[in-house]
């Protein structure tokens, strides 16, 4: 029995739950002419019937399909010849995973050693039975409920307030997802983090000069000589952002200014989307970008007047980095610059301010709280960015500010570490999550700041 | 600038006279920097765009050159058996080189060869195989076949090789040009259509490479963000815009929801690799966990976009509908979410967009593997276009630029599409009130 | 004058019965439809045949209007009927607004404001404006009267400054109130101390003429009355334009009040002519309160 077929006899049981109970509500006032008297609709109380039956029932069958494979691995371990008392966590799961294997019909079961297809054997047995006991049970906890709901209908019962209130509960359910999503970040993060500060002293992580994970690659070399000092990617990053802002804020700013304040309609509605076109590109884009055209064009300008430019350096990711967060600026910069209210610029204007000297004295100083807190916001994108530097930035994690240079930034070593093989249990693994909360709080921090600056902002306004 | 009406009575009119020239300078020059400011911004933009369509266009045709192939029986059906076994098994490659030196009969040395076999795609043999399978007939013929060539042919039949520049700066050879020269007077070099390119699979081969496995596989993972991201994040919205008494937790929820969605979409790929992989167990590479992580990254923005469009919604349909007995959730689901739905479709697709240029989480779950098949289902190995443009653009041969620019357009096309769709959808659904 | 017409309100024909025409006076012939003497001895503005259009809508139909030296003239009559944009137009802050045109002319102690070479910055710090909110930037008091001395260079340098802000504030009747506090900011004020101080910043820059949209209508009757008081001490020194909801307020501060319906500018004369012998009905109507 396929896990997918009990899902379907649940189905049916609960439109057969809602066929019972909607008819039983009926008869209970004699028939479609006594509807009146009945608290809900007929409709309501088949539902309310179905709900019962179907969500315990999937419920349970869900709980049990993630159970059921620990203690497989469990059992399976536990029945091996020669005691898997005997094997290492190593061994443990290379033997599994010739199991699983041989299960999924991956590996023939004829090219497996004896031992592994016994345990295969003893796998499918114990999962057949795992998968029809759950099974089993999920029908009869769904009937038991159908059952429950069914026993009770009658014209008192009050079906729609009760069906109504397990959708909003349900709906409250959908919404505590975003605090689920903060809480499961923060504790697989922080989780792995901590097992690799029991690796790294948390203070070497932090203030170390030093990054060169590739050196505990082997099993024998785990934590002994690995340099896990993160500054240099700190300083590469923050380098890397710098020169973003630096290309991103005047233009957004100005552009937005420009927009908001001179240009007329026409030339609005042209040039306002054909900038917004640059916030659609994907990041991936833009590395390609910044690692073919602008690398090779800044190296080779670099050779015309003398200078040497590393062909991965931080100016190129910072330059398009930069590019990418112009329309982000502009388009925040927009928003404040247009709720800053009307009557302040009239008021400028009727004492003989020029239009510059309005926007500079009164609109932007009336502004800025609010641009302030967008480009916060474009700081934390510019750090978290991930694709541009991976492909246009190096991995030579340099300890310098020089733009020519190549450097590394946070978010190229997470991925470097992580992508390809990965063993939970070695420092190089880890030191990318440790790098991750790092990441996490920087841009956290940034962004509650932020958020709370620009929301206070509109306040002032509204 | 003089005014002609500066014949005023006051002192203090003198002086604002006197200032206007400065005031006036800077008043130019702030709105030059803004002018220069947005003209930079569009300078930006048209760069971008001509780089990759001047780079990438070229992929969509592809060369080949025609060639006399000998059939011969040798080769095919040694035996005499006419067996369709021996026929699938045969060594095609041979035919391929056969031609190759009839082609050029004067190349004899060894080192020679290889590089002249060089010319043809490992692809042809598999092209040679299909004709014969498909009218055994041919053994014992010969023919005239356009076979596909290999990347370093097709670059050069696009002029993106330099032949002036010296023999080791450049990867085609000397000989190689030489005899593509000789291919080409003889008319044996012709470009087609690329149909490869949109029907294929990843490859090692830069001319057999296609997006289509990338494409399926991105269409799979936003089967899942769609599947569970819109219904999830309108039922979220629906919540704190229509039912949430303000207390602490709603407070907690809209503080979480503003924060997810300025985080790092790297972090979801680290929460993806930690908990769907790690603590679940479920496959790596895979586009259900793809889409499960991109689901959390493109959940905040669809609820606040759902919310906005919630919001427009004016009060006074929500008072009919209670009016009349409606209970609050019959007022929801009756009235405000079909009158919302269009804004939350929109807000949906943009999110979509958003989830289809994402690369960075993939990454980190695995999605960056080398898959040459075409994803066959959620949990089989795939990687999505944005992770492909990625994986081409690490590939050394240069051959990889064209296609690499090829695959960004194709993604661009989709996301045009997309945002297109959301436009035309707000612009006919949307309601003043 | 062919843009009206058909436009007009059919009760404010050329000939009404009450609109006795006056004879008109050598040199100052002007064709218009207003009931009472549109113009006075040595204007400080004077408006002919002035037009305004915001987009399609015709909001300003052929006014002529002057405006006399060191006095207060009212500009009455209910909402929409282009008191305020006529207001507006005499210092060009419709050129703010996008799709409104201006036409006719408008002059300053004799010089076209329109003109192309007259700048309107030069223009704005002659004819200054207070707006209907009091809208003071969100900058200190003394910010807020030093922004306009400081941007057209009226101060030479900080001593200067310091005086003219005090002035300011003392003619405004606002000093006593903010002596001790000019750092705080201007918007810290109640409602009634924002718009003298708003008052102030207009006189800051020196004026001639102060444009006075609604200035009370965000005040209780405490503050109103005080801005009232202001408004009667200002006349020494400047002309001033208010446009008033307020019937009783036009009587109280102003010495002539033109009335306004539809945008045309159907009467003007001496206030208390105007309220106690309105010679148009329209304007009769209005002042007995029959609708506004």
């Amino acid at each position: 029995m396929q896990t997918s077929s009990f899902i379907v006899m649940v189905l049916v049981l609960g439109a057969l739950a809602y066929r019972l109970a909607r008819r039983r509500a009926l008869a209970a006032v004699g028939g479609p002419s006594g509807i009146r008297q009945l608290h809900s609709l007929p409709g309501y109380y088949g539902l309310l019937a179905a709900i019962w039956c179907v969500f315990p029932a999937l419920a349970v069958l869900g709980a049990w399909q993630v159970l059921q494979e620990r203690v497989l691995v469990d059992l399976v371990l536990a029945h091996q010849p020669g005691a898997a008392a005997g094997l290492t966590d190593d061994q443990k799961g290379l033997l599994l995973n010739d199991v699983r294997n041989v299960v999924d019909g991956s590996v023939a079961a004829a090219d497996a050693p004896p031992q592994v297809q016994a345990a295969a054997a003893e796998w499918r047995r114990l999962e057949g039975i795992g998968r029809l006991a759950g099974g089993s049970l999920a029908l009869g906890v769904g009937l038991a409920g159908g059952l429950l709901v069914w026993r009770r209908v009658g014209p008192q019962m009050r079906a729609r307030n009760r069906v109504e209130r397990l959708v909003e509960l349900n709906l409250l359910l959908c919404s505590l997802l975003a605090i689920a999503t903060t809480i499961g970040i923060v504790v697989s993060v922080l989780y792995e983090a901590l097992q690799f500060f029991r690796m790294v002293p948390i203070g070497e992580f932090l203030f170390g000069l030093k990054w060169s994970p590739q050196m505990a690659i082997r099993a024998d070399q785990v934590g002994s000589s690995g340099a896990f000092g993160a500054v240099p990617l700190f300083l590469g990053t923050l380098l890397i952002s710098a020169i973003a802002m630096l290309i991103a804020v005047p233009i957004g700013l100005f552009s937005a200014i420009y927009l908001a304040e001179y240009a007329d309609r026409r030339v609005r509605a042209v040039t306002k989307p054909l900038l917004e076109l640059l916030a659609g590109v994907p990041t991936v884009v833009y590395g390609f970008f910044a690692a073919l055209t602008v690398g090779p064009l800044l190296r080779g300008a670099g050779q015309a007047v003398g200078l040497t430019v590393a062909s991965e350096s931080a100016l190129a990711a910072g330059l398009v980095m930069g590019i990418m967060i112009i329309p982000f600026v502009s388009s925040l910069a927009d928003d404040m610059i247009t709720a800053v209210p009307r009557s302040l610029r009239d008021g400028a204007y009727a004492l003989g301010a020029t239009r510059s000297e309005t926007i500079r004295q009164v609109v932007l100083p009336a502004a800025l709280p609010g641009i302030a807190g967008g480009v916060l916001l474009a700081v934390s994108r510019a750090i978290g960015e991930t694709m541009i530097v991976v492909m246009a930035a190096g991995l030579s994690a340099n300890l310098t500010v020089n733009p020519l240079q190549a450097v590394t930034t946070v978010t190229v070593q997470i991925v470097t570490l992580l992508v390809g093989d990965q063993e939970f249990d070695s420092p190089k693994t880890l030191a990318a999550f440790a790098l991750g909360l790092v990441l996490f709080v920087v841009t956290l921090g940034l962004n509650i700041v932020a958020l709370q600056i620009v929301r206070r902002y509109r306040e002032q306004y509204e | 600038m003089s005014s002609p009406a500066a014949a005023s009575t006051r002192p203090t009119h003198a002086k604002v006279a006197a200032s206007l020239r400065r005031r006036y300078r800077s008043e130019r020059l702030f709105r030059a920097a803004g002018l220069a400011a947005v003209a930079i911004g569009i300078v930006f933009v048209v760069f971008v765009f001509y780089t990759i369509i001047a780079q990438g266009y070229g992929a969509f045709a592809q060369t080949y050159l025609r060639l006399e192939v000998d059939y011969t029986r040798e080769v095919l059906d040694p035996n005499g058996t006419h067996a369709r076994a021996d026929l699938e098994s045969a060594d095609y490659a041979a035919l391929v080189k056969g031609a190759l030196r009839a082609q050029f009969p004067e190349v004899t040395e060894r080192p020679e060869l290889r590089a002249l076999y060089a010319l043809v795609s490992s692809a042809a043999e598999v092209q040679l195989r299909e004709r014969v399978l498909a009218n055994p007939a041919l053994v014992g013929q010969r023919e005239s076949v356009w076979l596909l060539a290999k990347d370093q042919v097709d670059l050069l039949a696009k002029g993106q090789v330099d032949r002036r520049a010296p023999e080791a700066d450049r990867n085609v050879d000397d000989r190689t040009i030489a005899w593509f020269d000789r291919l080409a007077a003889g008319h044996r070099v012709a470009k087609r259509f690329n149909v490869g390119f949109f029907t294929g699979g990843d490859s090692r081969e830069p001319e057999q490479a296609g997006v289509w496995g990338a494409v399926v596989g991105s269409l799979l993972t936003l089967v899942v963000t769609l599947a569970l991201s819109f219904p999830i994040g309108v039922a979220a919205a629906v919540y704190l815009e229509e039912f949430a008494p303000r207390n602490r937790l709603t407070d907690l929820i809209e503080v979480n929801i503003n924060n997810l969605a300025a985080v790092p979409s790297i972090v979801f790929g680290l929460l993806g690799l930690a908990v769907f992989i790690q603590f679940f167990g479920l496959p790596r590479s895979a586009p259900l966990v793809g889409g499960l992580v991109l689901t959390l990254m493109t959940l905040p923005t669809i609820i606040i976009t759902s919310r906005a469009a919630l919001k427009a919604v004016p009060p006074s349909i929500r008072e009919a509908a209670l009016g009349m007995g409606a209970s609050p959730v019959q007022t929801v689901l009756h009235h405000v979410l079909p009158l919302s739905l269009p804004g939350m479709l929109t807000g949906a697709i943009i999110g979509m967009a958003r989830a289809l240029g994402e690369s960075a989480p993939l990454l980190m779950i695995g999605m960056v593997a080398f898959v040459a098949d075409v994803p066959r289902g959620l949990t089989s190995a795939a990687t999505v276009l944005p992770v492909q443009v990625y994986l081409w653009s690490n590939s050394p041969e240069r051959a990889f630029v064209e296609r690499t620019s090829g695959a960004i357009i194709v993604l661009l096309a989709f996301l045009l599409v997309m945002n297109a769709a959301a436009v035309v959808l707000r612009s006919r659904f949307e309601r003043r009130w | 004058m062919t843009t009206t017409g058909d436009q007009a309100p059919p009760s404010a024909p050329r000939a009404s019965p009450r609109a006795a025409p006056e004879p008109p006076r050598p040199g100052a012939v002007i064709d218009t439809r207003t009931v009472g003497e549109v113009t006075v001895e040595n204007p400080v503005v004077s408006a002919r045949h002035v037009n305004v259009h915001y987009g399609e809508k015709h909001a300003i139909k052929d006014v002529s209007l002057d405006i006399g030296r060191n006095a207060v003239i009212a500009l009455i009559g209910p909402s929409g009927c282009g008191k305020s944009t006529f207001l507006r137009s005499l210092n060009r802050m419709n050129d703010t607004i996008e799709g409104a045109r201006v036409t006719g002319s408008i002059t300053l102690d004799g010089q076209d404001i329109y003109d192309k070479r007259q700048d309107v910055v030069q223009l704005r710090a002659r004819v200054g404006m207070v707006f209907q909110k009091p809208n003071p930037f969100p900058k200190s008091i003394y910010e807020n009267i030093a922004y306009g001395p400081r941007i057209h260079g009226l101060a030479a340098n900080r001593a200067d400054l310091d005086e003219v802000v005090q002035t300011s504030l003392r003619k405004a009747g606002l000093w006593d109130e903010v002596k001790d506090r000019l750092d705080h900011s201007g918007t810290s004020l109640s409602g009634g101390q924002q718009q003298r101080l708003c008052i102030a910043r207009a006189i800051a820059v020196d004026p001639e003429v102060i444009l006075m949209d609604e200035p009370c209508s965000a005040l209780d009757p405490i503050a109103t009355a005080k801005i009232e008081d202001l408004i009667d001490e200002l006349r020494r020194n400047y002309t001033i334009v208010i446009v008033t909801h307020n019937m009783q307020q036009a009587a109280r501060v102003s010495q002539r009040t033109a009335y306004f319906h539809l945008g045309d500018l159907i009467e003007v004369g001496a206030t208390d002519q105007i309220f106690t012998n309105p010679r148009h009905r329209l304007t009769e109507d209005y002042i007995t309160g029959r609708f506004g």
